[in-house]
């Protein structure tokens, strides 16, 4: 053995202990974002279903300085009034899992920043990890799933500091990840190696990365759909004056409204449609100069072709009449869970063109 | 019921012309069934065919109907697995075959839908174009009545003249590129034209993109070609092939000129690790001209980067070992010499195949006959008495050629297609070894096995070859699909980022002689950024004509619209 393998071999081995290192930080995350909603789940704030007629805050409106002759005066800019659809109903966003407790806050603001930690640690072990093979990490599944969760993560904080409310989603994402890691590392594993020489190629890094970012960033939009079902079915209760269980009221009354949850998954949809369309475009002109075919009904081409028409059909059922709101939010959820099919089931279930060493 | 819809369809209903024709989406109609006979049959089918609905239920069939085929085995991806599963299932096969199941993307139901959708499609786009360029021609509607039922509302009082106010609102969305104009008391704007725009270019890119598959699959032409190292090479002529298929419309003297041979196939495999064995490099290195007799130039065709010439593309599929071997007969005299291409069966290139001496051999008595050889290969030899003949490594390390020898008839005359990797030994004899069994030897490179009886010999030539097979595609229309493809990631980046949104100003002179400014906008979905746009122009014209001191009972539009306008609750 030369030594230019041994530092690969020193490099794998530190991107394995990264890795495992990261898990550590994110079940600390993990607790803390329990805390952070145990401690939420006795403030009284917002409890009462009067809180969810309350009306919407308007846009808040800078002052402007108007110069007149003499002297300086403040002028209100005129206000921009924001008025719901007719039809819609016209509920506020929850407080958030700290349920407006300092306590609950504080616990969540340590979960965000252990989150912060821990990702910068699982980064670190992809990096290490490319760097022991000099390429691109996403050559088999192991490669594939840290990639993914630490997209996911980065995806997330770069929401939460762009100010976006997606604290929410915290408990969620840390879980699936620690989840995803765990299989990686327990059933996944693959020893660092080269490639495959149809992997070689400079569309590995077009299409793959695509794809992983496509992935991660889908899951935060399904995490919010699955939880507008929850918090819509919340909702329509209290609005037809029922009594909502007292767990799935603590819960689901700190969550952002219905409305909130379906837009923000809806903009994470539409906004990655399209990057999915070239993903797959991407792919066909790899298959095309790898397998001399560009479509060729393999088992993952199906797959990814079953995933972007299920994500059309959600895009078209929203402009359709009679298919909006839950309906489209359900072929949301078939659709992510297609993508995952794809990735998961396909691999280790089918075997393809797409099979590749070791998983 | 959950009414978290926030689609202006509703919005329109009292808001009349204005919230009108944000979009070309058809407008869904009851199915009510027509009373008028063919005529009115045949309508009512095709409004319902190019409805959202239908078109979304067909979208969803479609994705449904692709599933099967990643589950069942597909004659179109391999052959050999559907032999396998249908001897494995005897009582599915019937069942699927009916269905079609190992042809889904050929099948006459996953054609149907896709057919409809591509009818519905174009059924669709034409309206909804015609309609776009009528809402192009057109101007914006005028102001509603009441604007402060809009999503988005302001308003402020100011000393200015409403016609100046009016005149500078005009400016200012001018400026700002909004396609604008004054009607009657108030300014009316429109911007994000591009959606629609996007959104139809999405949609004819689509159709773009299916007839061009469509043109790909009927003049395609595609075959395979074994070429060895050294050997005569190949010419792009029907007759070279070793396999070829081709669409219903291509035409034969379609095929491109040209000709390559392979100089050298370089490989290389991992020699350490987990993942010793795999391969690490391939790459044939071709001589290759254009036309009849172009000048040669050199070309390395890897699995990732094929040979284009002109609309035909050659890719590397496979490759293998080709020993050569030196036959003569009875009387020594040299009746074969060349490489024999052999299979692989496995990744590390354990390979068998057949060596076959039609023409040339006399035995002893001098009769013609025919020769036949079993051949089995490695590149790398575990060593004698070690485990079976199998290879324990891709690269030629330790090579040993494996023979069994017949002679008879090797049954190639009787005109039926054979099969040239494997002998027929139907109407062949062994030879006999000294044990009376068929006669069998391993051979080192230069060694040489006697046929018994001094009926000739077989050398294996120190000299070890390698093949490389290629496959030989023609597709046109390649290129139209992927200027449709192209088309429709940006027809949709358009149509899903920009906001179609409408503005409305009006400027009236209040009774106590005062104007009053009001703006409104109106976006296609409720988005933040509508009313964050309507404050930045409001606060650009609020410059222009500043607020009046406030009268002694101050208005604050805020606290007016804390009570719900009726019809805001469902
Ligand atoms: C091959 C099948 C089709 C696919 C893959 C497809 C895909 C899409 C996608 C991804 C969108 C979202 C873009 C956007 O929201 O602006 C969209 C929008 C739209 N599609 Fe299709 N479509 C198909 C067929 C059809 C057909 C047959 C119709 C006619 C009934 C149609 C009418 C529309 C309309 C009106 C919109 C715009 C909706 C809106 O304004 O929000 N599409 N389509």
């Amino acid at each position: 053995m030369n030594l230019a393998a041994a530092t690969n071999e020193n490099l794998a081995s530190i991107s394995n202990t990264l890795i495992y290192s990261s898990m550590a930080v994110y079940t600390l995350a993990f607790l803390a974002h329990i805390a952070e909603w145990v401690f939420g789940s006795r403030s009284k704030v917002g409890r009462t279903a009067a809180a969810l007629t309350a009306p919407k805050a308007a846009a808040e409106a800078p002052k402007v300085q108007v110069r007149e002759a003499g002297g300086t005066t403040v002028l209100e800019r005129p206000k921009v009034v924001t008025r719901s659809a007719a039809g819609s109903r016209d509920v506020p966003d929850g407080p958030g899992a700290h349920g407006g407790t300092e306590q609950g806050d504080m616990y969540g603001r340590i979960a965000v920043s252990l989150t912060v930690l821990a990702a910068l640690i699982q980064i670190g072990g992809v990096v290490t990890r490319a760097l022991s093979v000099m390429r691109a990490p996403w050559g088999n599944m192991y490669e594939f799933s840290i990639t993914f969760s630490a997209v996911a993560v980065t995806a997330y904080l770069v929401f939460l500091a762009l100010g976006k409310n997606v604290r929410w989603m915290g408990l969620i994402l840390v879980t699936t990840v620690l989840l995803d890691l765990g299989i990686a590392t327990k059933w996944l594993y693959t020893a660092s190696d080269q490639l495959v020489p149809a992997l070689d190629s400079y569309w590995l890094w077009i299409h793959v990365s695509t794809a992983i970012f496509c992935g991660a960033v889908f899951y935060l939009g399904a995490v919010g759909t699955a939880l507008y079902l929850f918090r819509d079915s919340y909702e329509s209760k209290l609005a037809a004056g029922g009594k909502p269980g007292t767990f799935a009221s603590s819960v689901l009354e700190r969550l952002p409204s219905a409305a909130s949850l379906d837009k923000f998954s809806y903009r994470i949809n539409a906004a990655i449609f399209p990057l999915w369309t070239f993903t797959i475009i991407a792919g066909a002109i790899w298959a095309g100069d790898a397998w001399g075919r560009y479509w060729g009904w393999d088992p993952k081409e199906v797959w990814s072709f079953v995933t972007w028409v299920a994500y059309a059909c959600y895009l078209h059922a929203r402009a359709t009449a009679g298919w909006k709101g839950r309906k489209a939010a359900y072929l949301a959820l078939f659709a992510f869970g297609c993508f995952l099919w794809n990735y998961y089931g396909v691999n280790i279930f089918i075997s393809g063109k797409h099979s590749y060493a070791g998983v | 019921m959950s009414k978290t819809d926030t689609s202006p369809d509703t919005a329109s209903e009292d808001l009349g012309a204005a919230g009108s024709q944000l979009s070309t989406a058809p407008k869904e109609e009851p199915a009510n069934l027509p009373s008028l006979g063919v005529i009115g049959w045949v309508r009512w089918f095709w409004r319902q065919l190019t409805s959202m609905r239908v078109a979304l239920i067909l979208l969803f069939l479609l994705s449904l109907g692709a599933i099967p085929g990643s589950l069942v085995p597909q004659n179109s991806v391999d052959e050999l697995k559907v032999e396998q599963f249908k001897m494995a299932h005897e009582t599915l096969t019937p069942i699927y075959e009916k269905l079609q199941l190992f042809d889904v993307y050929s099948s006459v139901w996953f054609s149907a839908i896709y057919i409809l959708l591509f009818i519905s499609l174009i059924g669709c786009i034409v309206p909804r174009t015609w309609q776009f360029v009528g809402q192009l021609r057109g101007r914006p509607p005028g102001a509603p009545k009441r604007l402060n039922r809009l999503p988005a509302y302001t308003t402020w009082r100011t000393e200015a003249d409403p016609e100046d106010v009016r005149e500078a609102a005009l400016g200012l969305l001018k400026s700002r590129r909004f396609r604008s104009h004054i009607e009657g008391d108030a300014v009316a704007a429109e911007k994000g034209y591009a959606r629609e725009a996007g959104n139809l270019l999405f949609h004819i890119a689509l159709i773009v993109m299916l007839v061009a598959f469509a043109v790909g699959v009927l003049f395609k032409s595609e075959g395979g070609k074994l070429v060895v190292e050294g050997d005569g090479g190949f010419a792009n002529v029907l007759p070279q092939y070793d396999d070829f298929q081709s669409g219903p419309l291509f035409d034969n003297n379609n095929l491109e000129r040209f000709s390559f041979q392979l100089d050298e196939f370089e490989d290389d495999y991992e020699r350490s690790g987990p993942g010793t064995g795999t391969a690490r490099t391939f790459k044939a290195h071709v001589t290759y001209s254009e036309g009849v007799d172009g000048p040669a130039k050199k070309k390395a065709i890897e699995v990732n980067s094929p040979l284009e010439v002109g609309d035909s593309t050659v890719y590397l599929i496979a490759h293998g070992y080709a020993p050569v071997v030196t036959v003569k007969d009875a009387r020594g005299k040299v009746v074969f010499s060349g490489a024999v291409p052999l299979l692989p069966i496995d990744a590390n290139i354990t390979s068998t195949g057949a060596i076959k001496i039609p023409d040339g051999y006399r035995n002893k008595a001098g009769e013609k006959e025919q020769l036949g050889f079993n051949a089995f290969f490695v590149p790398t030899f575990a060593g004698h008495g070690k485990g079976d003949m199998l290879s324990q490594f891709p690269a030629p390390d330790f090579p040993v050629l494996a023979l069994s020898a017949y002679h008879g008839s090797l049954g190639i005359d009787s005109g039926l297609p054979q099969n040239v990797y494997q002998l027929d030994t139907t109407k062949m004899k062994e030879f006999k070894g000294k044990d009376g069994k068929l006669l069998k030897q391993r051979l080192l490179p230069g060694e040489t096995m006697q046929l018994s009886g001094g009926q000739g010999s077989i050398t294996y030539e120190k000299e070890l070859r390698e093949w490389a097979s290629f496959q030989i595609k023609q597709q046109p229309g390649n290129i139209y699909a992927l200027a449709g493809a192209i088309a429709a990631v940006l027809g949709l980046v358009g149509s899903l980022f920009i906001q179609r949104r409408r503005v409305w100003v009006r400027a009236v002179r209040g009774e106590d002689g005062v104007t009053v400014v009001e703006m409104a906008g109106l976006g296609r979905s409720e988005s933040a950024k509508v009313p964050e746009e309507l404050g930045d122009l409001a606060a650009v014209l609020h410059a222009q004509a500043p607020a009046a001191p406030e009268p002694e009972a101050p208005e604050d539009p805020t606290e007016s619209e804390a009570v719900p306008a009726e019809g805001a609750e469902k």
